[in-house]
């Protein structure tokens, strides 16, 4: 398997790497996939009172791709509003890491991951 | 490939390099100047020549095994070995019986082999071996039946490097006059290998897994009792009308020499690819949730078969590029599937998937072992840091107790 050296960068020094406090009201929580198919991603998002993601951190457990798609994504994520995040397409995540077909999943994952985690934000601020 | 960049060798189950003494003695048999005559001319001396050089390296086949030579056929390899011993058998015996019994972590050259023989309406059962990889000998009684004639066991599986009790086997197939057959691709110059002692009836053998060339192999076909084996290759009659085809001369003399090395070196050889596996094992038990597939004791001295718990098989490949070796996982094979040997041993998804198979030879050195050492500690350190099924396990979560999202 050839990977991009983009892939090979996120994932040999992958960014944002961590944890937030799940029970923290400020931070959103994305946990996506399963061991047994090969990849878990969570995203944790961290909104201010203005409503913008001021960080985010990730683990993954999955392959170099899956890891990279997660890594991207804390990038893009930073700095922007819940509703602009809710605009990342896992098309996009596919084309900025060149990700060949097979590993087209690894950016849906990445994709469900965000909305997770802003799901997770938005539910806590109702409850 | 240059020194500098070559990756360090730790797959020599997959195939080991020609040993510089049997490449040295192969080029004697190949140009003008050497001997390169066809060893089924009859009528000239370079045709006599070859044929010598054909005997004698059948006799040394013979001599690692403890077999008379005329009970040695030359194929391709032992796929060519498999194939033939097991429709070979199957065919002969047809009209006693269209019932076969394998295990299911066959190399695949039995397997599909197998599965060719229900196409043609034979039925086979395949076994499940116990949790350490080895056949439960009552399991095998009981899935005897009145019309079973060919049994296939392997000696050495080339994954997980396990011993099977071939001697049991057989003598249990003796009792119910079953053919028995065993594919000793990986044990043979590994494991003692005594033909007088062993009720086996056919084995499969090949060269390059023992520092010989690749496309040369052997089948052995027992005298005494006398087997019969119908032919899958037709043409001049060669090996007894077993297997026609020229004899390739330089191919077989490297089988030949390979063999020979084997048996005079093997003791000691092994004695130091013991040593190399367990100074890796030794040297990884600092790392938490690592788990040894196969059995510990009924197994090769060159083998290793572990999983990593946590970490993702094709991930772990990517982080290991210095290191050759065989994964379990998905992508650096063709199919998607994880190691369908672990998934027998009743191995979880997970820890099929991150299983890695290091085997060590005759080439292998400490400062291998050290290195491969420093890797693997550097690649699961750096890829449970980003696990969050790590950092679950960390805060004492039973992972399989957790609801996951499926996609
Ligand atoms: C157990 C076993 N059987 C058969 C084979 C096939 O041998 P060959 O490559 O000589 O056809 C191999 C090697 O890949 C093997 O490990």
């Amino acid at each position: 398997m050839a990977y991009s050296e983009k892939v090979i960068d996120h994932y040999e020094n992958p960014r944002n790497v961590g944890s937030f406090n799940k029970a923290d009201l400020q931070i959103g929580t994305g946990m996506v996939g399963a061991p047994a198919c090969g990849d878990v991603m969570k995203l944790q998002i961290k909104v201010n009172a203005e409503g913008v993601i001021e960080d985010a951190k990730f683990k993954t457990y999955g392959c170099g791709s899956a890891i990279a798609s997660s890594s991207l994504l804390t990038e893009w994520v930073k700095g922007k509003t819940l509703e602009q995040a809710k605009q990342i397409k896992n098309t996009d995540i596919a084309a900025e890491l060149e990700l060949p077909p097979v590993k087209i999943h690894c950016s849906v994952l990445a994709e469900d991951a965000i909305r997770a985690a802003i799901e997770d934000y938005q539910s806590k601020q109702q409850g | 490939m240059s020194p500098a960049k070559a990756p360090i060798y730790l797959d020599y189950s997959a195939t080991t390099p020609v040993d510089p003494r049997v490449a040295e003695k192969m080029m004697q048999y190949l140009t003008l100047d050497g001997v390169f005559g066809n060893p089924a001319s009859r009528s000239h001396a370079f045709g006599w020549a070859a044929e010598e050089a054909i005997e004698e390296a059948r006799a040394q086949v013979a001599a690692l095994i403890n077999a008379d030579a005329k009970e040695i056929v030359w194929t391709s390899g032992a796929t060519e070995s498999n194939n033939l011993a097991i429709k070979g058998a199957a065919h002969f015996n047809e009209r006693r019986g269209k019932h076969l019994i394998t295990v299911k972590t066959e190399h695949k050259a039995v397997l599909d082999t197998c599965r060719q023989l229900e196409r043609e309406g034979f039925e086979v059962t395949y076994l499940d071996p116990e949790p350490n990889g080895l056949l439960d000998l009552e399991k095998f009684k009981a899935a005897i039946r009145p019309d079973t004639t060919v049994v296939s066991v392997m000696h050495v599986n080339n994954e997980i490097g396990v011993i099977q009790d071939i001697k049991a086997i057989g003598e249990i197939c003796r009792a119910n006059k079953i053919v028995f057959h065993v594919d000793a691709a990986q044990s043979a110059g590994k494991v003692e290998i005594d033909l007088e002692t062993m009720p086996v009836d056919l084995m499969s053998f090949s060269a390059h897994k023992v520092y010989g060339p690749k496309g040369i192999g052997a089948l052995y076909v027992r005298r005494k009792p006398r087997v019969r084996i119908e032919a899958q290759i037709h043409g001049g009659g060669h090996e007894r009308g077993m297997r026609s085809g020229t004899l390739p001369t330089h191919q077989i003399v490297g089988m030949g020499e390979a063999f020979r090395i084997a048996k005079l070196e093997m003791a000691a050889e092994n004695e130091r690819l013991r040593m190399l596996r367990d100074r890796l094992w030794q040297g990884l038990q600092d790392i938490d949730e690592v788990y040894l597939n196969g059995d510990l004791e009924q197994r090769i001295a060159g083998n290793l078969n572990i999983s990593f718990n946590f970490v993702e098989g094709e991930s772990l490949m990517m982080s290991l590029k210095n290191l050759a070796l065989s994964s379990g996982s998905a992508c650096t094979s063709a199919s998607l599937e994880p190691s369908y040997v672990l998934r027998a041993l009743g191995r979880s998804d997970e820890l099929s998937h991150s299983s890695l198979r290091i085997t060590f030879g005759r080439f292998s050195t400490i400062d291998d072992v050290d290195q491969a050492l420093v890797s693997l500690h550097q690649a699961v350190n750096h890829l449970r840091e980003l696990s969050p099924l790590w950092e679950m396990h960390q805060e004492g979560i039973d992972l399989s107790t957790v609801k996951w999202a499926a996609h």
